[in-house]
C-alpha cells in the first residue's frame, strides 16, 4: 500500500515546504472565441522578497561581482542567457525553455510600493492597487469579475486563501489530503446549518464540489486507479484516532510515530514540488477546469546564509515550473506563467552573508506561446549612481504593466476594464505588449 | 451599549475570551462572567507549560553539539551517520514536546483568558521554527521572554523579546556588526572578511512589534536603529554566559544615532534600550497594539470605540498590559453576542479537546491536523506571525479538513457523552435552536458530536 500512496504523500510534503496553489476560472469564458477560450494563466508569488540578482545574475555587468561578494553567482556557473544575464544554475528547466524562446526575464521590475515591508508589498502585489490599503480584493479575482458574466469557477488550492484571489467571486480551494464522501449525511446536514452563515455556507459548498475535481486531477496524474481508492479507505478514521484523547491531564503521551527517514531532503522537495506543478496542470487540462491559477512559494527572505537557501528555493521553483510545463502537455502553448515577488533585495551583500529588503527584482515569464525576445524592460545597470537610493536595483518596469500586457494580449481582457477595474490608477504603468 | 444577559456573557467569556468551554466552565462563570476573567490577570504573568524544563542556553548548547557531530560525520565521509540522525530526532522530539506541553496547558487550564492573552503576545513577538536552530528554542523563548511579562509593562516585554537569543537568531541580529566598530576595524586590518549591518530585527521591531508600518519612519530610521542595535548578540561557548544574551561592545557601531528625528547619544547597549523605551510609549504603538488586540479578541473589523478605549488605557498607563487586559474585559463592545471571529486551526483544535474535558494524548494527534489546516506547529510563515482573520482560515478546503478532523474526533470521543448535554456545556447560551435541533435529531452520538463541532456557533467565537 506504500507505493500507491507515495504520490499523495509527496504532495503533502509539498504543502509542508511552504508551497500552496490557488486557482480560479472555470467556464468563465465559455462564450469566448475558440482559441482565446483555451488560454491559461498561472501566477507564481515568491513570498519573502526574492533576490533577482541571484535568479538572473547579471554576470556581464561590470559591477556585479564586487557588489555581491560572497553571495555572487560565479560567471562560469550561471546558465547563459545573453552577454549580460544568466540564470541561477538551479533553474535548469527554465533555462531549457529560455533556449527555445519559451522563457524570458524582466530583471528590473517592481510593484509601485517602496516601503520595503514584506506585508505591505505583498498586499500591493496581490491587490494590484497603486498603494497599500487602497483595495481589499485581489486582481486575479477582479479579472474574473470583468471577464466572466456567469458561472465563474474560482478555486484555491492550499489551506488558506491568498489575497490575490479574494474578492466578489467565491473561490473554491483544495490542497493535498484525503477527500470527504459527498454523499454522506454529515455534509448535507451541515449545508443546512450553514444556510444562514454567509461565510461558511458558500465556502463549504465549494469545498465539496472541488473534491470531485481533485479526484479527477489526481487520477489523471496516476493511471492506476487503486491509488485513489486506497486512500479513500481511510475514510473510516477510527483506527487513526484510537487513543487520541487523554481524559486525565498529565497522562503520558503515547509513543510517537517514528519520523520519516530524511534521506535527501532537497531531492524529495524537488520531486514534491514537481508533482504539485503536475497536479495543478491536471486540474487545468480538465474540461471546465480552472484557467487562472496562483501558486505561492514561501521562504525567500534571505538576510543570512543566502547562497544555500536560494539554491534550495530556486530548485523548488524550477521543479514546480517543470511539473506545470510537462503536465500541461499540448496546453503549454496556451499557457503563460509569471513568477514574481514583492520586492528585490539590496544590491550589496550585507554583513551576514545575505541581503536586506530592496526594491527591483526579476520576474520570470514563461509559456509555449511566447514570442522570442530579449530581456523585458531596460537594465539600469549596477553602477553606484544607477542604484535606487544607493542600495537597490532601480526598477525600470512596473509589475502592473507586465500583468496588464499579459491579461490583454494573452487572455483577451478588455483594455478599459483593465484600467478601471483590474488595475485602477495604473495609467503610469504602461502595458507591456507583444509578449505573445 | 448594553450588556447581554449573564448566561450569554458566561458563554462569551469561555469561548471568545477563553479557549472554548470545558465541561462546567460556563455554568461556573454565570454569577460573575467578567469577574472570572479579571481574576485571571496577575502580576506574575502567564502559567508555564509542563515540558522538559530545558532553558534556551541548554537547547543551544545541545544544538551546537549536534552541529559538531554533523560536521565530524561529514569529515569522515558519512553524509548521515547514526549519531547525526539520533541528534536530529532528539531536536525534533524536543520541539514537538514543547508544542504538546503548550497545547496541554491550553486544553487543561482553568485560566483560559490568561492563556489566550499570552498566545496573543507570543504571536505578536513571533519566533518561528522555520530555521532549524530556532525550532530548538521557540518553546523556551515563549517561556522565558513572553510568559513572565504578559501582565507587566509592554516595554519589558519588548526588551525581553529583543534581547532573547531566539529572536536574535530568528531575525539575524546576533551577527550584525557596525561597519565602524572595533571588530570591523580589526578584521579589516588583518585582511579578514569584514562583517556588517543586518537590519532585519530593527525593521521588524518598528513595523511589527511597535509602531506599525504606517507610522512614517523611513529607510534611514531603520538603518540608524539597526546601527544602535549592533552588539546585541549571544555568548559563544568560550564566553562567560554561553548561549545567553550578550552585548558585544566591540561590534557596536560607535557614535550618536538619530531615529525618527530624535538623537540618541547613549553609548553601548543603553542606546538601543533608549530607542525601545521611546518606541514602547509612542502613540503609534498604542494605536497599533490596540487595533490588533481588538481585532484578535472581538472582530476582524474592530469597533472604533473599542480601539479608542484600549488606546487610551495604553497611553494613560504608559503601556501597562494588566491595565490593558482590564480595559478589554470591561469594554461593553467586547461582549457583542454576535460571534464575529472564526477560530484559527489551533483555537479550533484546543477548543475541541476542552469541550470533552480532555487533552491531546500525543503530538501525532494534533500536529497533522494543524499542518493540514495551514498552521504548522511553531512555524508561522513570517515574523508577522499567524493571521487571525476569518478570510484566511475559512477556505473551502479547510472546512472539509475540519469536518474530517471532527468526524475522527467524534469517532473516539462521542460514545461516552450525552449529545444534548455536550452541546449545552460547550456553547451555553450561544447554542442556537437549529443546532440544538440538529444535534438532538442526529442518528448517532458520533454524528451529533461532529455536527456540534462543525456548527457555525462552535467554529466561531
Amino acid at each position: 500500500m506504500n507505493t500507491p500512496l507515495s504520490r499523495r504523500s509527496l504532495l503533502q510534503q509539498a504543502a509542508g515546504l511552504g508551497v500552496t496553489v490557488s486557482f480560479m476560472g472555470g467556464s468563465a469564458f465559455a462564450a469566448a472565441d475558440g482559441a482565446m477560450a483555451k488560454r491559461k494563466l498561472v501566477v507564481v508569488i515568491c513570498r519573502g522578497g526574492m533576490d533577482g540578482l541571484t535568479v538572473s545574475p547579471p554576470v556581464g555587468d561590470p559591477d556585479y561581482t564586487a557588489l555581491r561578494g560572497a553571495v555572487a553567482v560565479a560567471p562560469d556557473q550561471a546558465l547563459k542567457l545573453d552577454a549580460t544575464f544568466g540564470l541561477h544554475p538551479a533553474l535548469e528547466s527554465v533555462h531549457a525553455l529560455a533556449l527555445k524562446g519559451q522563457a524570458r526575464i524582466a530583471p528590473a521590475i517592481a510593484s509601485p510600493d517602496r516601503a520595503r515591508s514584506h506585508f505591505e508589498a505583498q498586499d500591493v502585489l496581490e491587490t494590484g492597487a497603486a498603494q497599500v490599503y487602497g483595495v481589499g480584493t485581489g486582481w486575479l479575482n477582479r479579472t474574473l469579475e470583468v471577464m466572466g458574466p456567469s458561472r465563474v469557477e474560482a478555486l484555491s488550492v492550499g489551506a488558506t486563501a491568498p489575497l490575490i484571489l479574494r474578492g466578489k467571486v467565491q473561490a473554491a480551494s483544495w490542497s493535498p489530503g484525503k477527500g470527504v464522501d459527498e454523499t454522506a449525511r454529515l455534509p448535507t446536514l451541515l449545508q443546512d446549518l450553514y444556510k444562514s452563515d454567509p461565510m461558511m455556507g458558500p465556502a463549504f459548498a465549494r469545498g465539496l464540489e472541488t473534491e470531485a475535481m481533485a479526484q479527477a486531477a489526481m487520477t489523471g496524474l496516476d493511471p492506476a486507479p487503486t491509488a485513489v481508492s486506497a486512500d479513500t479507505t481511510s475514510m473510516a478514521p477510527k483506527s487513526m484516532w484510537q487513543n487520541a484523547v487523554n481524559t486525565q491531564p498529565g497522562m503520558a503521551p503515547a509513543a510517537m510515530t517514528p519520523a520519516p527517514q530524511a534521506i535527501d531532503t532537497q531531492r524529495q522537495g524537488r520531486e514534491a514540488a514537481r508533482k504539485l506543478g503536475a497536479t495543478l496542470a491536471g486540474f487545468m487540462v480538465q474540461e471546465g477546469g480552472p484557467r487562472i491559477a496562483a501558486i505561492s512559494l514561501d521562504g525567500w527572505d534571505t538576510h543570512a546564509g543566502q547562497v544555500g537557501q536560494l539554491n534550495t528555493r530556486l530548485s523548488y521553483l524550477d521543479a514546480v515550473l517543470d511539473g506545470l510545463n510537462t503536465g500541461l502537455g499540448a496546453e503549454w502553448r496556451n499557457t503563460v506563467v509569471v513568477a514574481a515577488t514583492e520586492f528585490g533585495r539590496t544590491a550589496r551583500v550585507n554583513g551576514t552573508g545575505g541581503t536586506d529588503h530592496g526594491t527591483g527584482s526579476t520576474a520570470l515569464v514563461l509559456g509555449g506561446g511566447l514570442k522570442k525576445g530579449g530581456v523585458i524592460g531596460d537594465w539600469p545597470t549596477l553602477k553606484q549612481d544607477a542604484l535606487f537610493e544607493n542600495r537597490d536595483v532601480r526598477p525600470t518596469l512596473d509589475m502592473r504593466g507586465l500583468f496588464k500586457g499579459v491579461l490583454a494580449d494573452h487572455m483577451g481582457v478588455d483594455r478599459k476594464a483593465l484600467e478601471t477595474t483590474v488595475f485602477p490608477d495604473s495609467a503610469d504603468a504602461k502595458a507591456v505588449t507583444g509578449l505573445v | 451599549m448594553s450588556l447581554p444577559s449573564n448566561d450569554m456573557m458566561a458563554a462569551i467569556a469561555a469561548t471568545r475570551f477563553g479557549l472554548g468551554a470545558r465541561p462546567g466552565e460556563i455554568a461556573a462563570a454565570q454569577s460573575d462572567p467578567r469577574g472570572v476573567l479579571l481574576a485571571q490577570i496577575r502580576p506574575e504573568g502567564a502559567d508555564q507549560p509542563q515540558g522538559d524544563g530545558e532553558s534556551t542556553a541548554q537547547r543551544l548548547a545541545e544544538f551546537r553539539d549536534y552541529q559538531m557531530t554533523k560536521r565530524e560525520a561529514k569529515a569522515d565521509g558519512q553524509a548521515k551517520s547514526d549519531p547525526v540522525k539520533d541528534a536530529q530526532k532528539r531536536l525534533r522530539d524536543q520541539t514537538e514536546g514543547d508544542f504538546l506541553a503548550r497545547a496541554r496547558l491550553g486544553a487543561n487550564t482553568e485560566a483560559a483568558f490568561r492563556e489566550r492573552w499570552t498566545l496573543f503576545w507570543s504571536n505578536h513577538f513571533t519566533v518561528s521554527a522555520t530555521k532549524q536552530i530556532t525550532a530548538a528554542v521557540v518553546g523556551p523563548f515563549e517561556q522565558e521572554a513572553i510568559r513572565p511579562h504578559v501582565f507587566g509593562r509592554f516595554e519589558d516585554l519588548l526588551v525581553a523579546s529583543s534581547t532573547h537569543p531566539a529572536m536574535l537568531l530568528y531575525l539575524d541580529q546576533a551577527q550584525s556588526m557596525g561597519p565602524g566598530s572595533k571588530a570591523a576595524a580589526y578584521q579589516r586590518k588583518n585582511g579578514k572578511p569584514v562583517g556588517g549591518l543586518n537590519e532585519n530585527l530593527a525593521r521588524e521591531i518598528l513595523e511589527l512589534h511597535t509602531l506599525g508600518v504606517d507610522a512614517g519612519y523611513s529607510q534611514a530610521d531603520v538603518t540608524e536603529f539597526a546601527r544602535a542595535l549592533t552588539g546585541y548578540s549571544i555568548g559563544r561557548p568560550q564566553d562567560q554566559n554561553p548561549h545567553q544574551y550578550l552585548f558585544r561592545d566591540n561590534t557596536h557601531e560607535p557614535g550618536a544615532r538619530t531615529v525618527m528625528g530624535k538623537a540618541y547619544p547613549q553609548a553601548g547597549q543603553a542606546q538601543a534600550r533608549a530607542v525601545m523605551a521611546d518606541l514602547a510609549v509612542s502613540p503609534h504603538t498604542a494605536r497599533h497594539v490596540a487595533t490588533k488586540l481588538a481585532a484578535h479578541f472581538v472582530n476582524d473589523a474592530p469597533p472604533p470605540a473599542l480601539v479608542a478605549r484600549l488606546e487610551k488605557s495604553y497611553l494613560d498607563s504608559g503601556g501597562r498590559l494588566d491595565d490593558l487586559a482590564r480595559a478589554l474585559v470591561t469594554a461593553p463592545e467586547a461582549w457583542d453576542p454576535a460571534p464575529a471571529k472564526f477560530k484559527t486551526p489551533y483555537e479550533f483544535a484546543i477548543s475541541t479537546w476542552r469541550a470533552v474535558g480532555a487533552e491531546p494524548s500525543a503530538i501525532g494527534k494534533l500536529a497533522p491536523v494543524l499542518t493540514g489546516l495551514g498552521q504548522k506547529p511553531f512555524s508561522a510563515p513570517s515574523p508577522k506571525g499567524w493571521d487571525d482573520q476569518a478570510q484566511t482560515w475559512c477556505a473551502p478546503d479547510a472546512l472539509i479538513k475540519r469536518l474530517r478532523f471532527s468526524e475522527g474526533f467524534a469517532a473516539v470521543a462521542a460514545d461516552r457523552l450525552d449529545p444534548n448535554a455536550f452541546a449545552q456545556s460547550a456553547l451555553g447560551a450561544r447554542l442556537t435552536p437549529p443546532v440544538a435541533k440538529a444535534v438532538a435529531r442526529a442518528e448517532t452520538r458520533r454524528e451529533a458530536m461532529a455536527l456540534l463541532l462543525m456548527s457555525p456557533e462552535f467554529q466561531r467565537r
